[in-house]
Parts: structure tokens; C-alpha cells; sequence
């Protein structure tokens, strides 16, 4: 290991919390042999959040990806000798906490971690400290418990230095000026010892990351936050005991504290006090600092109820007469818009990597992903959720971090539903169909910051038309129909009956234009882009290892000109894939419209009525066929038209610049007057409409751990033109599927009787003897997509399901709220429940 | 017995002290604020003493109405009453400090006046040493400074101050005025419980009153001294070293 | 006239006080005025040759039955000074960078209504004739730049500031008694006693020499080659709060931010990585030697001097050498 310092190195990592130690370990480990590893502060603990966290690890979440990040961890911590296996306990106060804590049973089956209920007895035998008067019961982690972060952080150097041959640099007490570039691509760091040139940098400085990303003039969405917490000792009762921890974390999930063992001493953190946000710049220097830049001393004001329900919750331990308060602080962490880490590449700069917002429970894992990411363009855990560019140019000013921050900041503890809805910072990005929208009492869902109507309350109407159809489908549970309506299910019937119209769905809109265009998007694309002006293909975008990258749709306007739609949510991390494959030299530029167009879908048996009503140009089946795109001039209003549903029926995306997308409502509302047009929501277009035709979602059912046979999108089969994870595309057609996406139905929603339940996604599904379904590669069985084929008239469910299993008519069960319910398999691979013929989009 | 300690909230400091752009105080945002060691050791040796002898222990401050925090830390290390003589955060002289805390104290004395009146020896930040002393002679009360030693016995207070070689030891004939130094006694932690109801407790505030007078010491600026930041020296790798540190020993006359 | 207050041994003056002396000559010389010393205790009329050398001009032996076989009567001194100081026209009086020079120049404050600067730099005197002086605060951690206005001024000196040397030109001091007017009440606080200190034991403190040993200590019992070092050195062991929580050491042997704070002439740390939290309890200390064996630590970057090694190679090695050379 060198101190001096260079002048030009490979990969400079700035940062060397565990973070960055993690990064270089990694990127050593993956063959990067010239690193340089610096940190404005000194080694081991330069003074950010590594140095005060409490080091515990709880294992289970609800979302896959943190679970299997948290899981990796823990396995380095343990490789690094840097692990106690405590154990973890979540204790719920109220009825409603323990219906939370079978969910989380739930996830942690579903995401293979072991986990289970306890009664009040048994957390009492394993936390006697603990006030079982005041709890219900509990959720345990067998597999949680502490890491010494700091430790591992030297044991990470060491190995980098050992995998490098030598080639780790590691210059702490280093400040960084700032960051050059040279034609968009990051060329070199300026610190306080010298400049260094460098190929790529990987920004993992915590809550400092935005500050550092500023110098090369982009944005890493992240906010300082208090995370209050106090030791108190010294405590009789563990003098008894040997160590740094011998009793479970206890999680007092409904006050949003915890409080662990640590030797002698209680660590009391919370999470219930009012969000206490700071600005990086008014954080002081390690110099400056009494205790560390990230402790600045306990705002007691804020505490005071967390006292309170310590000391009714362990009141033993913190009433021992000689123990006492013996360190406080407000401690800084880095909190994101959604909670999640910021990954991966910040697009604008080519070579300059994010990697913050990172908590010592994931930071190992999340190194090796990032790691992998950098060298080889793919992780072996997806990190879709964490992706840095999920916020761009949108969601990255000061204003929307701190909004969200402030908002989130109850969530960290709190029971979240999966669907539920951001408030703050709305309506941010709204299409020109708003204010209409707004008229007709939408209830607005966010995406990517874009305002998409979920439904429309002024549809209600429709219930009664469909009572009967809805017989049964109805939730009469307040979780299950939280965030949901039944309004959702007669939109779709009218739909499927009648006509609708969707939009705006916020998609990304990139348009790829020049001599080397088509080579370079069939160079990233499955399927064959090179087809005739005026087609569109949607195709499946791979990475290396033949994983979900993306699925969109890609329409062929010119020789040399073609547009990429794609998903709101994945618009941000699209637009970064995409741009950061195209050749140095290539003629292709990308024109990103996707704050230019707005779209607006027509869609059911009469939608061709209503369309040729308005419509200048023929848009008959032979003069307008499915999957051809073409200019369309509807009323006053020049559009862009694709003819294909991602709800199963005929009809349209009309795409019209913004300012003549009000009109372009209005137009096709009229128009469709006759027909009874009804304006449905994205609870249609995203659910309902979606799951009876089997169409896959990405983030859902495609992801990187599954390939495009096994989710039953290879009707491309191998084009001969190469493309981004061709080879394993190929071995994975070649090779038996050890998981087929299937769509499944629920037998019966309540087989106990009483309130029938509706899953939401996420639950394990389960063979025989109750136990999670395991493919041959290790993953587990779960419900991908959730939502209910009022068509069909079943609530339909999507999971991988390995060959034994994926048979049409098998009976399994899924695990909800602690209880099993009896699925069928409806049916094995891609094809549709409704209408499997696709006679409705082809006529 | 009723014991009096009075205590000064300061910025708590790091390893390096950054000014405001005028120069007339620290720019203390992002640090928080404590008390001087010598303070917490006044406190501690007030409710020590009221837990020994009975009586109540009483906390008083001169400062803005943010110490009221410093007060609560003092309650949580289980005072009785805690008075505040608010400011408006401006910096008070010495000798307007003391007559602004020897007019509380009278204030605050009722009929029974206070039997024992604890200070820190100087503050942590103005470092005058001198408040103690002037509140004696305004209240007419015997003081001794520099205390690392106090019993009460008796009426009277046995203090021991620590010179080279040993201790000096005062007897005093109570109420008198004892200016305190860290080492006095270990301060407690305060528990949790104790810090929760110190929370919910009444403290009082006061308006300060301070005779004027003829001249004075007055700050004009303050100044951040350049300080050393030259890397260590390095003696030597593993035991080879040794010679190395035994004469750097030598040279620093500890061997 | 500008008096200085001095503290002697028997006649020899304290080198803290000839520093004070330095500072009130100082003044002298802006102001054109007379220096003029006073001292209390035995012998010291036997002060005016040693002051002369230092400018003094005159030496004014406090002297009063009450304060025969005094140890230290802090009223009584202060009292004495103030009316000397009335009786000859003191317009400053300066005292030394001591508890005493502090505590007297306080009361002497009292009794004459006047303004007191402590622990000061440098004094310049303004064509106002107010002082313009510099002063520490926060322990030197800040210096204060301050005015002091009165027809009595009050200073005493910081340690070391001022030169203990001799004045460039000697002159002959004369030497008088002052016999000051002293009640009942003036002697209320007067030593009563000197104790000599137990020998046992050194307080962390007070120690002169500190080992600290943290994480990298590895057990409690390796403490031992810590306590030799100590022991060798005069000094005492303390601990990082990570070795505390270990259970290597009691709570009571913590330095850091929620332990002891130290001041030793040195401090050894060994095995500590030097965390801040660990630093602010030693930033007292004159001087750091860090042992450790990863030269990037943050307390090599904090130390005068460092050894990287294992320090369970390097502290027996320097026991030793130690021993050998006792």
C-alpha cells in the first residue's frame, strides 16, 4: 500500500467510510489495479457516518433488493470477521403493527431470509429487559445483528491492497477541490496534496456526495439528517455477560426506536422525533467539530418523547441507579427523496460514479454491486431501485430533497403500503391534460414525478352499471383497497365494453437521430431494429449477462431516425444506458422529448370510431396496421400516433407536443361523446388491463437475476446482428428454464372463512408443505405482479415458478398476512388470459 | 443547606475555532453548547452536598434564553431550581456579570439566602477569573478560589486547593463563595429518567441587573491564533525504535 | 506609578513573577512612570537586589503582625495592595500568571472598583491612555484583542509570554515596609494548613506522564506492559473508550470526550487510532507520541512523534531500555 501521492491512478474512490473501503476492495477484487482511495479526514474514522452508526443489521425488508443487499453484507462482515450474530427483534405495540410484522414474515420468506412471529413469552425468554406488558408480540431475525464497520473498513484496504498487487493508494486527511473534465468525461481530482489524473471516480463521501458531484456540475439527491441516540451505562445486568452483544436489537417499531446492547451500555436510537435536516455547508469540519463533523451534539427538545418510551419500554435497564446518559448526539446520515441509495453512473459526466446514501447494513454488498457495475456493466443483485438516475432532472433540487426528506424521514420505521403516495413536492411535473384531469376528480399517483391519474372518482357512476360484474372482486379489507378503488375495475369493463382514453403515462421519449442510429440501437436491442420506416418493435434490453436491463419500444421514424419509449419510473436510468453506449465517434445524437410530448391512448372496440372521427388521415386496419406508427393530424392537433395497447385492445397512443395537448383532449372527448368516452386511470392501464394480458413490467417481472426465456419475451428469437448480452441471450434460449414467469389465479380469498384478502405483490409462493419455492439457482418463488382481471373476473398474480411447478392447473398457495391462500397456475409463459389471440388489437 | 451554583453556557468547541466575519464571537454553528468542566463539577458538588446535608440545590446563569439547556443539563444532574438571567446573547463584562448575578442571587435568597455558592474557577471561553470573587465582595460573603477539595462540616467549608507538593487547606465560616476546579469530584451522568423530567421542568427567568460604571475591560476583537499542523515526526518501525523514543524522553525531561 | 505584584521564596523571586514584572515594566516605559514592586512574606526585603536588575525602583514589603507565620491570606494580601497602591498612586497594578497572582489582582479589583485583565499577551498602551491588550481565551485557543479604561487598571500576565531576564539597564531599588491596615474580616480566608500530598496514585489529571492504550491493546491483562511503562515513567495508564467498553478498563481510566480530560507534559498513546472523540480528552496534552502500526491513523497525524509498530513489540523493547538505563 502506497501513501505518497500520485499523479495519475486509474479509479480514484472518494470517500473512505465503509463505503469506499467496500468500493476499493471490490473493484480490486474485479481486477481495477490502480486505485487511489482518499478522504478529507483521517484513518480509521474519518468522521463521517461510518463513525456513529450503531452497527446493527435487520435483515428484512420489503423491498428484494435491500433484503438481498443487507443478506451479502452480512456474509462480508462475517468473511471479514467483523460480525456478532445477535439476532433481531421487531415488537409491535398495536394490532396494527402486528399485521406488519406478518408481512414482514411474509417478505422475509419471500425474499429467502429466515424470520417468524413470536408470542409475548418468547420475547420476554429472549429480551427479559424488555416490557412485555406493553407489546403484542414480535417479528424475529435469526439472521440479524452488529458489524464493527470500522474494522472492516481496514480489513477492506488490506485485501484491495493485496488484490492490486500493491496498487491501492490510500491518502486520508486529502481534501478535494475540486473535479475537471475534459469533453463531458471526468479527467481529474484537485486536492489539497496535488492533482490527480483519473479515469473514473466514484463519488461515496455520504452526506458530503452532493457537494463533491457540484464540482463537476451535477446533482446527487441527498439531504443530511438527524438520527438521534443516546448510550446509557454503565448496566449491572450486563456485566454478566462477555462481549459486545449477547441479547437480540430490540425494535420498538411503533415508537420508531431501537435499543441494543452495546458491552455495558444501552444504545437508544429513534426515528420518531420531527425530521431535523441540515445543510452540508453548515456542517463543520472534522477541525471544527467537537465530537465528528456527522455528531453534532442531541437537540434535547426532540428527544424527550423518546425518552419517555424508552424508559417505559426498558425501564430496567435504564432506571439502574448507576447508569446514566454517557454519549448523545443528533447523529447525520445521508436520506434520499425515497429513502433508497443513490447508484451508479451520473450521466451528464462520463467515468463519474455515485455511490452514496449507502447504510452500513447494505454498504458491503452495495460496494461489490457497484463494483461490478463499473467493471463489467452488470450487478449480480439489481439495483434498479437504487439507481442514481431515478431522480434525473426532476427530483434533484434542494427544495424536492428536503420535501421528501422531511416526509420520508416517519416512513423509516413507519408501516409503509407498497402503493402508497409521496404528498409533498405535487403536483412537480404535470402534462397539459391536468387541469381537465383535476376537474374530473382524478386521483393522482406519482411517477417519476409526473401526475398520472390512478382513476377517476367522476367514473363512480360506472360501479352500479358493473355491480355485478364486480361480485367478488370488491376488498372489503381497509389494507387490501388502501390506495385502490373498485372505480378502478368498471373503468376497465367500460373500457374492454366501450372506449377509453389514458394518459399522460409520463413515459420517457428519446429520440435517436443520425447516420450510425440504427447500428447502434441494434447493437442494444434484442430485438431487430432495422425495419421499415413507420414499425415499431418492443424489444427487451439486456445486459451482458442476459438480465433485464429495460423492455420498451422502439419506432422507426426515418432512415435515420427512431424514438425510444419507455417507462416513466426507468426513464431516468434508460437515458443513462443508452447514452453511455454510444461510440465515441458514432453519428447518433439522443434528443430527450420527454417534456416535449404528451400521450394520450384511445383504446377499446370503438376507439377506431371515435378516432376517425377527428382523424385527417385513414386509420383503417389496413390503411393504419398494429404496430406501425405515423404522423396524424387529430383535429387542430398534429400528433404522432403508434397503433398498440399495453391493455390488450385496439386503439392508439397519440403522442402531440405539449402545448396542443389540452386540445388533443378535448378533440378526442368530444369526439368520443357518442360512445360514452370515459377518461380511466393508470390503475387500468398499469394493473388490470396489463395482468389479464400477461404483459411484464420492469422492476416487477423483469430484472436482471431473470432472462428474457425466462420471462417468455423470446419471440425475437437471435437476430444475427450483435447486441449487449447476445451470448448469454443465446445460452439462455438454448438452455431449460430453471423459472417460468406464470400467471397465477387465487382459488380462494378467504379459505378460513371470514374477510376475503387481495395480495398487493411481493408475497412467497409456496408448495406443498408450505414452504417457499426454491429454483435450482436459489431464487425464490414471489409474487411479482399483483392485480385483479375484472374481465376474467379473478384477482391474478404473476411469479417465477421453476418447470415443476409451472404447469397450467397447478394448485399452490401464497403466504398474506400470515396466512395461506390457495393459487392456481392460470397459465405457463407470456400468453394471454384475455383475448389470447390478440384478435382485439389486430382488428 | 442551600447551594448555589452558577454556570455559563459556551460554544463546545473542536480542535479548531472558527470565527464570525466580524470577529467579536465564535461562529458556533453546527457545534451546539456545554458548560466549562469546572461548571459541571460546581453542580456536581451542589446536589452532592444537598444529597449529604439536605437542603436544595439551586443553578443560576446570566446568558441568552437558549442556556436555559445548560440549566436543564444541571437539573438532570438532579438540582432542585434553575434560574435564568436573560440576555439578549451579548457578552457581559466581568464586573457587570458579577453585579448581575450577586443582584440575582439576592433576589433569589428569600429569607434564607444561600449557604454555600459554588463557581466555576474561570469560564471556558472569557477565562476572566475573576466573577467569583467579585460576587463575594458585593454579597459580602468570604471565598476561596481554585478548589479541588470541599467538605462541609459543621457550618463551616473545609476547601483544599492544590498547590506543588500538597494542598492548602481553608477553613471558611459559611456562606461563603468557593470557585471550583475540574478533579473536584467525577460528575454524574445523568439518567435518562432524570433527563426527561429535567425537561418537563418550571425554570425561572429573570431580567439581569448591572450597575454602570467608570471604565472597564472591553473586547474589541477576537483572534484565531495559527495553529500547528506539521505531521508527526516519525521515530522509528517496531522496536528498532526504541533508542529513538528514550532519547526523545530525555530531551523532554521525563526521563 | 505602575505596581507589580510579586510572589518570592524567601527573598528569590518566582520566575512567573520576574514575567509579570517584565509586562508592568513594559507599561512603565510607555507611560514614562516608575516601576514599583510589592510582595508580602518573609524576607522579602531581601527582593530589592534581584528587582533592581528588572527595573524595579522601589520594593514595598507588606508588613503587619497579623500576617506573621501567614501562609497565603488572600483579603489581607489584596487589601495590603490596595492600599498601598492608594497611598502611592498606583494608576496599574499587575500581578503574575499564577492562582495567587489571579486571586489577589480579583480582590484587589474589588476593593478599588477597578477592571481586571487576566492571562495577557502583550499591552500596548493607546494615546488615550487606555490599554490596547491581548489576552488568551478558551485555555490559547483564541486570543482576545480588548481595551482596558480606568484610572485603575488590573492585569495579570499569561505563562511565558513575558521575558524573565533582566531589564537592559539595573537601577538601585529601594526598599521600604508597608505596614497596611487589616481587620478581623481581612483574615476570615487565610490557609489554615498545608497538607502534603499522598505520594500514592496519580490522578490522570495531574499526571505528568500519560499511557493510554486503546482497541490495539487486545486484553486487559496486556495493560501490563502499559502500567510497567507508566510506572518507569512516573506517570499513569488511561484508556480509550473502546478499550473501556471492552471491559479492559474501569470507566474511571476513560480520556476522551466522556472520560478524563488530560494535560500531561506527554502523552503515549498506544494502539489508539484517535478518534476524536478520544482527542479532545488530550488536546491538553504538551506533547503526542503515538505508537501504532498503521501509519495512517489519525493519531500519527495528531502526534509530535510516532512509532508504527506493534506495540506489544514496542512497549516491552522501551521497559527494557528503560530499566536498563535507570
Amino acid at each position: 500500500m502506497s501513501d505518497a501521492f500520485p499523479s495519475s491512478a486509474g479509479t480514484v474512490i472518494i470517500g473512505a467510510g465503509i463505503v469506499g473501503n467496500s468500493l476499493a476492495y471490490h473493484l480490486a477484487e474485479q481486477g481495477r489495479e490502480d486505485i487511489l482511495l482518499l478522504d478529507k479526514g483521517p484513518l480509521p474514522d474519518p468522521g463521517g457516518s461510518t463513525g456513529h452508526a450503531s452497527n446493527f443489521l435487520m435483515p428484512v425488508e420489503h423491498s428484494k433488493e435491500m433484503t438481498h443487499l443487507t443478506r451479502r453484507s452480512i456474509e462480508q462482515y462475517e468473511d471479514m470477521d467483523t460480525f456478532t450474530n445477535s439476532g433481531g427483534i421487531e415488537v409491535a405495540r398495536t394490532e396494527e403493527r402486528m399485521e406488519e410484522l406478518r408481512r414482514r414474515v411474509q417478505s422475509a420468506k419471500a425474499w429467502g431470509e429466515p424470520g417468524r412471529m413470536l408470542s409475548v413469552e418468547e420475547v420476554e425468554e429472549m429480551v427479559p429487559y424488555v416490557n412485555t406488558d406493553l407489546i403484542r408480540g414480535g417479528f424475529y431475525s435469526p439472521g440479524a445483528g452488529t458489524c464493527d464497520p470500522l474494522r472492516a473498513g481496514e480489513v477492506m484496504r488490506a485485501r484491495a491492497d493485496e488484490y492490486t498487487d500493491g496498487g491501492l493508494t490510500v491518502s486520508p486527511n486529502t481534501t478535494v477541490l475540486d473535479l475537471h473534465l475534459e469533453d463531458g468525461a471526468i479527467s481529474a481530482v484537485e486536492t489539497d496534496r496535488g492533482t490527480v489524473e483519473a479515469d473514473e471516480v466514484a463519488i461515496a463521501c455520504g452526506l458530503w456526495s452532493p457537494k463533491i458531484a457540484a464540482m463537476a456540475g451535477v446533482e446527487i439527491p441527498l439531504t443530511p439528517a438527524v438520527h438521534q441516540m443516546v448510550s446509557v451505562g454503565p448496566i449491572s445486568f450486563f456485566e454478566d455477560y462477555e462481549g459486545e452483544i449477547s441479547f437480540p436489537v430490540v425494535r420498538d417499531m411503533d415508537t420508531q426506536m431501537y435499543e441494543r446492547q452495546h458491552g455495558n451500555d444501552l444504545e437508544v436510537g429513534s426515528y420518531q422525533h420531527r425530521p431535523i435536516l441540515w445543510d452540508v455547508e453548515e456542517i463543520p469540519s472534522i477541525d471544527e467539530a467537537p465530537l465528528s463533523p456527522t455528531q453534532p451534539p442531541l437537540t434535547d427538545d426532540a428527544f424527550e418523547q423518546s425518552m419517555h418510551d424508552a424508559l417505559e419500554m426498558v425501564p430496567d435497564l435504564l432506571d439502574d441507579p448507576e447508569a446514566g446518559v454517557r454519549h448523545e448526539i443528533d447523529g447525520l446520515l445521508s436520506v434520499t427523496p425515497d429513502g433508497a441509495p443513490l447508484l451508479g453512473p451520473l450521466q451528464d459526466v462520463e467515468g463519474l460514479w455515485s455511490c452514496a446514501a449507502v447504510w452500513i447494513k447494505e454498504a458491503p454488498a452495495v460496494g461489490e454491486a457497484v463494483a461490478q457495475w463499473m467493471t463489467r456493466g452488470w450487478s449480480d443483485i439489481d439495483l434498479h431501485g437504487s439507481n442514481v438516475n431515478r431522480f434525473y432532472e426532476y427530483g434533484t433540487s434542494r427544495q424536492f430533497v428536503k420535501n421528501r426528506a422531511d416526509e420520508g424521514f416517519q416512513k423509516i420505521y413507519g408501516i409503509v403500503h407498497p402503493h402508497e403516495q409521496w404528498q409533498s413536492s405535487r403536483p412537480l411535473r404535470t402534462s397539459p391534460f391536468y387541469d381537465r384531469q383535476d376537474d374530473l376528480d382524478a386521483r393522482f399517483f406519482e411517477a417519476a414525478g409526473w401526475e398520472r391519474p390512478q382513476w377517476y372518482e367522476s367514473n363512480e357512476d360506472l360501479l352500479e352499471r358493473y355491480d355485478e360484474d364486480l361480485e367478488g372482486l370488491r376488498r372489503p379489507n381497509e389494507w387490501d383497497s388502501r390506495w385502490w378503488s373498485p372505480i378502478i375495475l368498471a373503468e376497465h369493463l367500460h373500457m374492454r365494453d366501450n372506449v377509453a382514453m389514458v394518459g399522460d403515462m409520463g413515459f420517457g421519449i428519446f429520440d435517436f437521430v443520425g447516420a450510425d442510429a440504427r447500428e447502434f440501437l441494434e447493437g442494444m436491442a434484442v430485438g431487430r431494429i432495422d425495419v421499415d420506416v413507420g414499425k415499431t418493435v418492443y424489444t427487451p434490453i439486456l445486459a451482458e449477462n442476459g438480465g433485464f436491463v429495460s423492455d420498451l419500444t422502439i419506432a422507426r421514424l426515418g432512415p435515420d431516425h427512431f424514438r425510444l419509449i419507455t417507462g416513466g419510473a426507468a426513464a431516468g436510468s434508460d437515458r443513462a444506458w443508452f447514452g453511455s453506449h454510444v461510440p465515441e465517434d458514432a453519428d447518433v445524437t439522443m434528443i430527450d422529448n420527454s417534456e416535449s410530448l404528451c400521450t394520450l391512448g384511445v383504446w377499446g372496440p370503438n376507439a377506431r370510431e371515435v378516432l376517425e372521427s377527428v382523424a385527417e388521415e385513414d386509420v383503417s386496419h389496413e390503411a393504419f396496421p398494429p404496430y406501425t406508427a405515423r404522423e396524424l393530424t387529430v383535429g387542430e392537433v398534429d400528433a404522432w400516433a403508434m397503433r398498440l395497447s399495453y391493455v390488450g385492445e385496439r386503439g392508439w397512443e397519440l403522442y402531440a407536443p405539449m402545448g396542443q395537448g389540452r386540445r388533443l383532449w378535448e378533440v378526442i372527448e368530444d369526439a368520443g361523446a357518442d360512445h360514452d368516452i370515459r377518461p380511466v386511470g393508470m390503475g387500468v392501464y398499469g394493473t388490470t388491463g396489463r395482468m389479464e394480458k400477461g404483459y411484464r413490467l420492469h422492476g416487477h417481472e423483469l430484472e436482471l437475476e431473470y432472462d428474457p426465456s425466462e420471462a417468455g419475451l423470446s419471440f425475437h428469437g437471435v437476430k444475427d446482428a450483435d447486441f449487449v448480452g447476445k451470448e448469454a441471450y443465446e445460452e439462455a434460449l438454448e438452455t431449460e428454464d430453471t423459472a417460468t414467469l406464470c400467471t397465477l389465479s387465487v382459488s380462494d380469498h378467504a379459505p378460513e372463512g371470514g374477510e376475503p384478502r387481495f395480495m398487493l405483490g411481493g408475497e412467497p409462493v409456496l408448495d406443498d408443505d408450505g414452504e417457499v419455492i426454491v429454483d435450482e439457482e436459489g431464487r425464490e418463488s414471489s409474487v411479482t405482479s399483483a392485480g385483479t382481471g375484472p374481465t376474467i373476473g379473478k384477482h391474478l398474480l404473476m411469479a417465477y415458478l421453476p418447470p415443476e411447478y409451472a404447469e397450467e392447473g397447478r394448485e399452490l398457495a401464497v403466504e398474506y398476512m400470515g396466512q395461506r391462500y390457495p393459487v392456481e397456475v392460470e397459465v405457463a409463459g407470456s400468453e394471454p388470459l384475455f383475448d389470447p389471440e390478440n384478435d382485439r388489437i389486430r382488428s | 443547606m442551600r447551594v448555589l451554583a452558577c454556570l455559563k453556557r459556551v460554544p463546545n468547541t473542536g480542535a479548531r475555532i472558527v470565527l464570525t466575519e466580524d470577529e467579536q464571537r465564535i461562529d458556533a454553528s453546527g457545534l451546539g453548547f456545554t458548560m466549562s468542566p469546572h461548571e459541571e463539577c460546581a453542580i456536581e458538588e451542589a446536589v452532592a452536598q444537598v444529597e449529604t446535608h439536605g437542603g436544595s440545590a439551586h443553578l443560576l446563569t446570566l446568558g441568552p434564553s437558549e442556556a436555559d439547556e445548560q440549566l436543564r443539563t444541571g437539573l438532570a444532574m438532579q438540582a432542585d431550581e434553575a434560574t435564568l438571567l436573560e440576555t439578549d446573547g451579548e457578552e457581559w463584562s466581568p464586573r457587570a456579570t458579577a453585579d448581575a448575578l450577586a443582584d440575582g442571587i439576592d433576589r433569589l435568597a428569600d429569607d434564607e439566602g444561600f449557604d454555600l455558592l459554588l463557581f466555576g474557577n474561570e469560564s471556558a471561553d472569557a477565562a476572566n477569573y475573576q466573577v467569583g470573587v467579585r460576587v463575594a465582595s458585593e454579597l459580602g460573603y468570604p471565598c476561596v478560589t481554585g478548589i479541588k477539595d470541599l467538605e462541609i462540616e459543621d457550618g463551616t467549608a473545609i476547601a483544599r486547593r492544590e498547590v506543588p507538593g500538597g494542598e492548602e487547606v481553608y477553613e471558611l465560616d459559611l456562606p461563603a463563595v468557593v470557585t471550583v476546579k475540574e478533579g473536584l469530584n467525577e460528575p454524574r451522568y445523568a439518567s435518562m429518567r432524570a433527563k426527561m423530567q429535567a425537561r418537563q421542568q418550571d425554570t425561572e427567568s429573570m431580567e439581569p441587573r448591572a450597575e454602570t460604571r467608570a471604565g472597564g475591560l472591553e473586547k474589541v476583537r477576537l483572534e484565531a491564533p495559527e495553529t500547528d499542523d506539521s505531521p508527526a515526526e516519525i521515530l522509528g518501525e517496531g522496536p528498532e525504535a526504541v533508542p529513538e523514543i528514550v532519547e526523545t524522553l530525555a530531551e523532554e525531561e521525563v526521563v | 506609578m505602575i505596581l507589580a505584584l510579586v510572589e518570592h521564596d524567601e527573598g528569590t523571586p518566582e520566575e512567573l513573577s520576574l514575567e509579570g514584572v517584565a509586562m508592568a515594566r513594559e507599561l512603565a516605559t510607555a507611560e514614562g512612570d516608575s516601576l514599583e514592586v510589592v510582595a508580602v512574606g518573609d524576607e522579602a526585603d531581601a527582593l530589592g537586589e534581584a528587582l533592581g536588575e528588572h527595573g524595579v525602583e522601589a520594593v514595598h514589603c507588606v508588613a503587619h503582625d497579623r500576617l506573621e507565620g501567614e501562609t497565603y491570606a488572600p483579603d489581607a494580601w489584596a487589601e495590603s495592595v490596595a492600599q498601598l497602591a492608594d497611598d502611592c498612586g498606583a494608576t496599574a497594578i499587575t500581578g503574575p500568571g499564577t492562582d495567587r497572582g489571579r486571586d489577589v489582582l480579583a480582590r484587589v479589583g474589588t476593593k478599588l472598583d477597578a477592571p481586571l485583565a487576566t492571562d495577557c499577551l502583550g499591552v500596548e498602551v493607546a494615546d488615550d491612555g487606555a490599554y490596547e491588550l491581548r489576552r488568551n481565551r478558551w485555555g490559547g485557543s483564541l486570543i482576545e484583542h480588548a481595551r482596558l479604561e480606568g484610572n485603575r487598571k488590573l492585569l495579570t500576565a499569561a505563562e511565558h509570554e513575558f521575558s524573565s531576564e533582566p531589564a537592559a539597564s539595573a537601577v538601585e531599588a529601594t526598599v521600604s515596609a508597608f505596614e497596611p491596615d487589616l481587620e478581623d474580616d481581612d483574615l476570615a480566608v487565610r490557609v489554615d494548613r498545608v497538607e502534603a500530598g499522598d505520594e500514592e496514585g496519580i490522578s490522570l489529571g495531574e499526571a505528568r506522564v500519560v499511557v493510554g492504550g486503546g482497541r490495539g491493546v487486545g486484553s486487559a491483562a496486556d495493560y501490563d506492559q502499559l502500567e510497567e511503562l507508566a510506572e518507569l515513567l512516573g506517570g499513569t495508564v488511561g484508556a480509550s473508550r473502546a478499550a473501556v467498553n471492552e471491559g479492559w478498563r474501569p470507566h474511571d481510566d476513560q480520556v476522551g470526550q466522556t472520560g478524563a480530560k488530560i494535560s500531561p507534559d506527554i502523552y503515549i498513546a498506544c494502539g489508539i487510532s484517535g478518534a476524536v472523540q478520544h482527542m479532545v480528552g488530550c488536546k491538553g496534552a504538551d506533547s503526542l507520541l503515538a505508537i501504532n502500526t498503521d501509519p495512517e491513523a489519525a493519531i500519527i497525524q495528531k502526534a509530535d512523534w510516532a512509532v508504527i509498530g506493534d506495540l506489544h513489540e514496542v512497549v516491552p523493547a522501551l521497559n527494557d531500555a528503560l530499566r536498563e538505563a535507570d
